[in-house]
């Protein structure tokens, strides 16, 4: 017997993902509907011995009236029987403390005629909030099966498995049957008609909770009112908020910089090892200069993409992030954004790509396409491997300003530039776009909730483990790519390299001898030729060709600029050494001073910083922005200012 | 005499709902509940006045005035 398809669709933050993670563990994976990058979760869950189900997890929606793409997914899942993803049953899920709201979702699922379950979720909360339901009546005035759970408490997940099980013996019926009013022939407008329809609705839900549901209203709003009290108050609020993200960020760095460290070096080891123990050849080669690094060079971003995935679930999931967009959106919108673009911003310390896609809660159209222009200049994680290692190449490690670590202050203004940049860019936007909208606004500011470990566990594994393997095939293509065009090269100064060098230098000792044909190889190698010829350009930024090579690789992604250079200097090279040492031994070859001197730091902080480096982001702005206009406009104006202020940053301190 | 709107309302006064002002208001907004005959308390304002906090009829959600000055109630 093939699964049972299983539907959860339920208003945002009812506990739809914990229930979820409840019923399919980790047996879940994360991909995309055809078409758009909305997230699309898929698990299976053992219903008993002999049946499974195939449970599929909709993205939040309050209504089936689509009015953003996530709802839009929702809409179309249900409603065409011929979509892969039509289910057999849908389990509607809402918070037993929102009743009223969350059944008008439910009584327009119920119209599609699909058998319908409705799942209490949060029904740990149902003494202490002093709710008491009527079931029976309940599940007779909705055309259902009920069941009560708490996905916290894991408890009620076999009943519900077990309804499940049964789903033809559910009823197909609407529950909410609209009068054939008068009224319905006088309105013209198809808002107006939705609108007495949504007013029916709502008289229907309120008749059924009247008969069925009751709370004991001295329960009711305790903690929000307590903790709203201090975190949206004026001057309190405002402190809090800033707290956290610095909090955050001096944690970041000094929190990943162990495991970053330890990553690097077990890399550099394993080529070595490769090196000891396998055969001499092309493919030892290849495996100890472009593989290894190459995945090294991913594998390092892990504790960091973690942590903020981390920080960034736990404000989301607690209510605290609603909070935060209430009290900034008149602020941000001085800078023709929204409160909602503080979702984006924060989100793109992790990545722009979510952040860009959470934009999408923006109602207002340029708000929200100044929020997804701009986002793309806060600092997100494929930048930290490129600041911490330059920064700790260009500040000594003991280094304390007020007893701040300075390595951790610099990185912090560098997010505070980015920041600050984004926003004053927005400002611009905001008085050159010339777009008429409405500024329409609504945001829910739900209960305040502790976190699920399970959930935000769940969370920081699926994301980092979906941009880990993201830009790991990026960057591992790109390293052996790159191996390739630096181990071989055209014409006979890369093929007579050694008789050449021997020439020109006949009294080196066979050490010098050695390294002297590397470099010489590594000039006249393909990807030398290529950074050669962009010499010229980059040169004023303080850059060597290496360094011009990383940053044309770096367009496609910036995370790929430490593989790159780790990739070009072990080309060749044979004792094992992390790539910061060798970084720091690297020296012009005309001057012989050193590479990266606190002049050239700077300004490659400064290039990768303001310029538009990665291919999926275009991509995604193109999606976001119905085509090419929007993310090639952003693409030559950041990477256009990138280059200015690492020119002037390097030509002032050199 | 104008009547009141949301956005005239006092922190913590309650009103109910009685129309809308041209057909401006969302739709989510109608959807989370923000119907006639329902009723809404002013929980707070944001420290800069804009947007305010409400609870309609058990839903917690948030506003920008130019909405709420939209939304005629009638005071309780
Ligand atoms: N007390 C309680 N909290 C829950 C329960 N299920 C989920 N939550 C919390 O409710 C919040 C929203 O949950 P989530 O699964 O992210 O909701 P979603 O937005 O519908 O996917 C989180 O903070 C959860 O920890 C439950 O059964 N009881
Ligand atoms: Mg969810």
């Amino acid at each position: 017997m093939s699964d049972i398809k299983v539907a959860l669709i339920g208003n945002p933050n009812t506990g739809k993902t914990s229930l979820f993670n409840r019923l399919t563990g980790l047996n879940q994976k994360v991909g995309n509907y055809p078409g758009i990058t909305v997230d699309k979760k898929v698990g299976h869950s053992k219903l008993n011995k002999a049946i499974s189900a195939e449970i599929i997890d909709l993205p939040g929606t309050y209504s089936l009236n689509a009015s953003s793409l996530d709802e839009d997914v929702a809409v179309q899942v249900l409603s065409d029987k011929t979509n892969e993803n039509y289910p057999d049953v849908v389990v509607v899920v809402v918070d037993i403390e929102n009743l009223k709201r969350n059944l008008y979702l439910y009584t327009q699922v119920k119209d599609l005629g699909i058998p319908t379950i409705l799942a209490v979720n949060m029904a740990d909360q149902m003494k202490n909030r002093g709710i008491d339901i009527d079931m029976q009546s309940m599940e007779s005035l909705l055309e259902t099966k009920i069941a009560l759970v708490s996905s916290k408490q894991n408890k009620g997940i076999s009943f519900l498995k077990k309804l499940i099980v049964d789903y033809k013996s559910l009823s197909t019926v609407p529950c909410f049957i609209d009068e054939p009013s008068v009224l319905s022939k006088i309105v013209n407008t198809e808002k107006k008609k939705h609108h007495l329809e949504t007013v029916r609705r709502y008289q229907f839900i309120k008749s059924v909770l009247e008969k069925t549901y009751s709370q004991d209203p001295q329960n009711a709003k305790d903690l929000r009112s307590l903790l709203d009290r201090v975190l949206i108050h004026k001057y309190f609020g405002y402190l809090i908020f800033f707290t956290i993200l610095f909090s955050i960020f001096q944690a970041l760095f000094s929190w990943s910089a162990f495991p970053m460290d330890y990553i690097d070096s077990t890399f550099a080891g394993f080529s070595e090892m490769a090196r000891a123990h396998l055969p001499e050849g092309v493919f030892t080669n290849l495996l100890a200069e472009g593989i290894i690094p190459g995945i090294g060079g991913v594998v390092i971003f892990i504790p960091q993409i973690a942590f903020l995935f981390l920080f960034t679930s736990v404000l989301e999931e607690s209510g605290y992030m609603s909070r935060v967009v209430f009290l900034m959106d008149k602020i941000m919108r001085k800078f023709g954004l929204s409160g909602k673009s503080i979702v984006p911003l924060i989100s793109g310390t992790a990545c722009a790509i979510p952040a860009i896609m959470a934009a999408r809660n923006i109602e207002n159209w340029k708000e929200r396409l100044i929020t997804i222009l701009v986002t793309p200049f806060t600092t997100c994680s494929a930048r930290l491997p490129v600041y911490a290692i330059i920064i700790s190449l260009i500040v000594p490690a003991e280094a304390r300003f007020m007893s701040f670590n300075v390595q951790g202050l610099m990185l912090m203004a560098l997010y505070l530039l980015g920041f600050g940049v984004a926003i004053l860019s927005a400002m611009l936007l905001d008085k050159f776009l010339k777009l008429e909208t409405k500024s329409y606004f609504v945001i829910e500011m739900p209960n305040y909730k502790l976190p699920l470990f399970k959930n935000v566990a769940y969370t920081v594994i699926e994301k980092t483990k979906a941009f880990v393997f993201e830009a790991g095939k990026i960057i591992l293509a790109i390293s052996i790519l790159l191996w390739v065009l630096a181990s071989y090269g055209p014409g006979k100064d890369f093929s007579h390299a050694k008789e050449i060098v021997t020439q020109n230098y006949p009294d080196l000792n066979e050490e010098e001898l050695n390294a002297e044909i590397a470099s010489y190889k590594l000039e006249n190698s393909y990807i030398g030729i290529m950074g050669k010829t962009i010499e010229p350009v980059i040169r004023p930024l303080g850059y060597d060709w290496k360094i011009g090579v990383a940053v044309i690789t770096s367009f496609a992604a910036r995370e790929v600029f430490v593989g790159t250079l780790a990739t070009i200097y072990s080309v060749g090279s044979e004792e094992e050494s992390t790539i910061k040492d060798r970084m720091r031994n690297e020296v012009f070859q005309d001057s012989k001073k050193p590479v990266y001197s606190f002049a050239t730091g700077v300004s490659i902080l400064l290039f990768y910083a303001f310029a538009m480096q990665c291919m999926s982001t275009i991509a995604i702005v193109k999606r976001e922005t119905n085509g090419w206009k929007w993310p090639l406009i952003q693409m030559f104006v950041m990477s256009g200012f990138a280059y200015l202020t690492a020119l002037i940053a390097y030509q002032i301190l050199k | 005499m104008k009547g009141s709107t949301i956005a005239s309302l006092q922190k913590g006064e309650r009103a109910i709902i009685k129309s809308f002002e041209g057909i401006d208001v969302p739709l989510k907004l109608i959807e989370m509940g923000c119907i006639e005959g329902n009723y809404v308390e002013v929980l707070q304002r944001a420290p800069l006045k804009d947007p305010i906090y409400l609870n309609i009829s058990g839903t917690y959600l948030a506003i920008r005035i130019e909405v709420a000055s939209k939304i005629m109630v009638e005071r309780l």
